[in-house]
């Protein structure tokens, strides 16, 4: 029962980060999301400590703020300062991240948060904390009821704002011209970025969420040119990644994040070598066929 | 007070150890920082400082003993390591930089991650500490760390110092480099190992976490003040030293705090003042020019236009205006006009009584010569750039605000003093 509790948890953090990965990657926006998922840290310590506990509406928001707060500033230094794009990402994520930190240490002991948690979640701890209603009925985990709503907000976001994400990824210069406004998009997207940061927050904590932002959709987008394939290519790697990680770390008596993480990345490796298409052994095989035909 | 005596006074070894640490590791990586900054590879740095973890606790889990030889090898084998991967999987396959950066850092990060926590569990008393790697304790540096790492920083600016032209040369023109024969392959090679180098030194005082922010942000501050490479690099240097500093006295003052996160916040204040207040480049500055020429832009639009209602009416200049005239001839923002008025009023290019406003002698000068150079400019337009004359009022409506007196005399020679401008409206000499 806990790992079936703690692989559900992992897999519903892992699918709507990288149904939103799929699109940082399309948008060469990789970093950007990298940079809001580290900045939204000082949100969620402000919310912990304001309402004094894990209360997830609080934190929602406070990730949220930050979130586009974060995407604001990138934005900002870049364009009134002419700061560099990739300067102006560095400068304020680890900024931002830094006073995360800080706030957790001035507020140690205050809060139930610490330095470990923000580096690699409590995912284990997922079955034990559990959601008890005032007459003690038990509703099982917790944090699932948070998860399950990040990923349904995340799915009907997608599913209702397709075509705009479809066309300002792909066509930013046609879509303005059909009237969608890009900027809009780009910030309800990185808005989207964030939220869906606190759920994973909880679970893997706030760095190796960009191994669920970027490399299951960069492992998908190896696979196929088509985007709906690889967003259902994409949550399939979730679930996986979650599978295998849980076993790993298991097995290893260590950070399953970081299994997960570690799982991801031989899953990518293995599509950049053996993709039927991009795959690089598979292209030289497919050139060597070709000159022994020549021959 | 007395801490900050006791503090700077270096009088206690390991004090001594935390500030020349802290200061050397941040100075050289925010020397190297420079370099990378400039070549538009700031986050290659934030793979790197990531990508370390892994080789520090491989190299602990191979000797079992925290010996910081041992472990700055381990962190420079997969920090290169990282680097030749982001390189070759950008290079081999459609995944674009950004996407390779993220990827290597997280699956790096993660492997480091799961590996700490499996050494955590192992129950080897020497692991303790081990975990002061991800965000940085100054106060835990040793005198042996400190020879270690401080030697790293002295190479560090010594290779600076030998390979400082070619450096400069990579960083702004890769292509010019390569063509008059410079090994810009080698020597990126070299910048990559020097990068990998400054955040293996900073990793014990800032952390692998926020170690890129000792790369770009020093870096990034010092841009706004200078375009010169040198000043540039004495000062990121200077810069990061400073949060160095004082980072390792917050640590110092409250050891629950941790150090990497203090520099890293005392060195991005330093950057965000910087982005806002540096003279030239700064927002404030930039904010402050735009104004100023709007305000200027817009009181020689109204100039201008009194002086084109005296040619409707017959040359009658001084006559007295009325907002309502003005504005029947060019929409402006009413409250904008007001206080455009009222500036040249101030100014003493108008004067105003109970009709409305008029010229005065200085006003009228002003309002004839931006015509004047209106006119000539589109003139100039049509004669030597060939374009057609119903295109050039645009242009001409801009850089009527910008053409100097030297400038107005070289079209007028140009031009041969005309008369007439492409829609044979009289051009204005001064009698």
């Amino acid at each position: 029962m806990e790992a079936f509790w703690i692989i559900a948890a992992g897999s519903l953090v892992a699918i709507p980060c990288g149904l939103l990965g799929c699109y940082l990657i399309l948008r060469q926006m990789a970093m950007v999301g990298d940079a809001i998922s580290h900045a939204v840290l000082p949100g969620i310590v402000i919310a912990f400590f304001i309402s004094g506990q894990r209360e997830p509406i609080s934190m929602l928001l406070g990730a949220s703020i930050l979130g586009v707060i974060t995407t604001f500033l990138i934005e900002f230094f870049h364009t009134k300062a002419r700061l560099q794009t990739d300067a102006s990402i560095g400068v304020t994520f680890t900024w931002l991240f830094a006073l995360g930190i800080i706030l957790i240490s001035v507020f140690a002991g205050k809060i139930d948060l610490d330095q470990d948690c923000v580096l690699y979640g409590e995912i284990s701890y997922v079955p034990i904390d559990l959601w008890i209603t005032a007459n003690g009925t038990i509703m099982g985990p917790r944090v699932m009821y948070i998860m399950g709503a990040v990923f349904i907000v995340v799915l009907l976001f997608i599913i209702i704002g397709y075509k705009e994400l479809f066309l300002t990824t792909f066509d930013p210069k046609f879509a303005a011209a059909s009237g969608i406004s890009v900027a809009l998009w780009h910030y309800l997207l990185m808005g989207a970025v964030s939220f869906t940061t606190v759920g994973a927050f909880e679970s893997v904590g706030a760095i190796l969420v960009v191994a669920l932002l970027i490399v299951p959709p960069a492992t998908a987008y190896l696979l196929t040119e088509n985007l709906q394939k690889m967003m259902l290519i994409t949550a399939g790697l979730g679930v996986v990644v979650s599978f295998f990680g849980y076993y790993l770390a298991a097995w290893l008596d260590g950070s399953i994040a970081g299994a997960m993480s570690l799982v991801a990345g031989v899953l990518f490796a293995a599509a950049f070598l053996f993709s039927p298409q991009e795959g690089l052994l598979t292209r030289k095989k497919r050139m060597a066929f070709a000159t022994n035909k020549d021959s | 007070m007395e801490h900050l005596w006791e503090f700077l006074s270096l009088s206690d070894p390991n004090i001594r150890y935390v500030v020349l640490g802290s200061v050397l590791l941040a100075a050289s990586s925010a020397i190297v920082g420079t370099f990378t900054l400039l070549k538009k590879k700031a986050l290659v740095g934030d793979a790197v400082a990531h990508s370390v973890l892994p080789g520090v606790c491989l190299a602990f889990i191979l000797s079992g003993v925290k010996n910081p030889i041992y472990l700055v090898i381990g962190a420079f084998v997969t920090g290169w390591i990282s680097l030749v991967l982001i390189d070759f999987i950008t290079k081999r396959s459609k995944i674009k930089e950004d996407t390779a950066i993220g990827l290597i850092l997280s699956v790096f990060f993660g492997i480091g991650i799961l590996m700490l926590t499996v050494i955590q569990k192992s129950g080897n008393a020497a692991q303790s500490g081990l975990d002061h790697f991800l965000f940085g304790q100054a106060a835990s540096l040793v005198g042996q760390d400190l020879v270690v790492f401080s030697g790293i920083a002295l190479i560090l600016m010594v290779a600076v110092m030998i390979f400082f032209k070619e450096f400069a040369l990579i960083a702004f023109d890769t292509n010019f480099a390569q063509t008059i024969g410079f090994p810009v392959r080698a020597l990126e090679l070299v910048l990559t190992t020097l990068t990998v180098l400054a955040v293996v030194t900073g990793i014990q005082a800032i952390g692998v976490v926020l170690m890129a922010a000792m790369l770009i942000t020093p870096a990034a501050a010092a841009r706004f003040w200078t375009d010169k490479l040198k000043v540039m690099i004495v000062l990121a240097a200077g810069l990061g030293a400073f949060s160095g500093l004082v980072g390792a006295y917050i640590s110092y003052v409250a050891p629950s705090m941790p150090t990497g996160p203090w520099i890293v916040m005392v060195i991005s204040i330093i950057a965000l003042l910087s982005f806002f207040l540096a003279p030239q480049k700064g927002i404030l500055f930039r904010m402050f020019t735009q104004r100023k020429f709007q305000t200027q832009m817009l009181e020689e639009n109204i100039l201008k236009l009194f002086y084109h209602l005296g040619e409707q009416s017959d040359h009658q200049y001084y006559q007295a205006r009325n907002i309502e005239d003005i504005t029947k001839k060019r929409p402006f923002n009413l409250a904008k006009l007001r206080k455009g008025l009222k500036n040249l009023n101030q100014q003493g290019f108008l004067d105003y009584s109970e009709y409305g406003w008029t010229f005065t002698n200085a006003g009228k000068n002003k309002g004839q010569r931006i015509t004047k150079l209106h006119r000539l400019w589109e003139l100039y337009l049509t004669e030597y750039l060939r374009i057609a004359p119903d295109h050039v009022h645009e242009d001409a409506e801009t850089i009527e605000h910008i053409i100097t007196p030297e400038l107005e005399q070289r079209l007028e020679e140009q031009l041969q003093y005309p008369r007439l401008d492409p829609h044979q409206s009289k051009i204005p000499y001064q009698d």
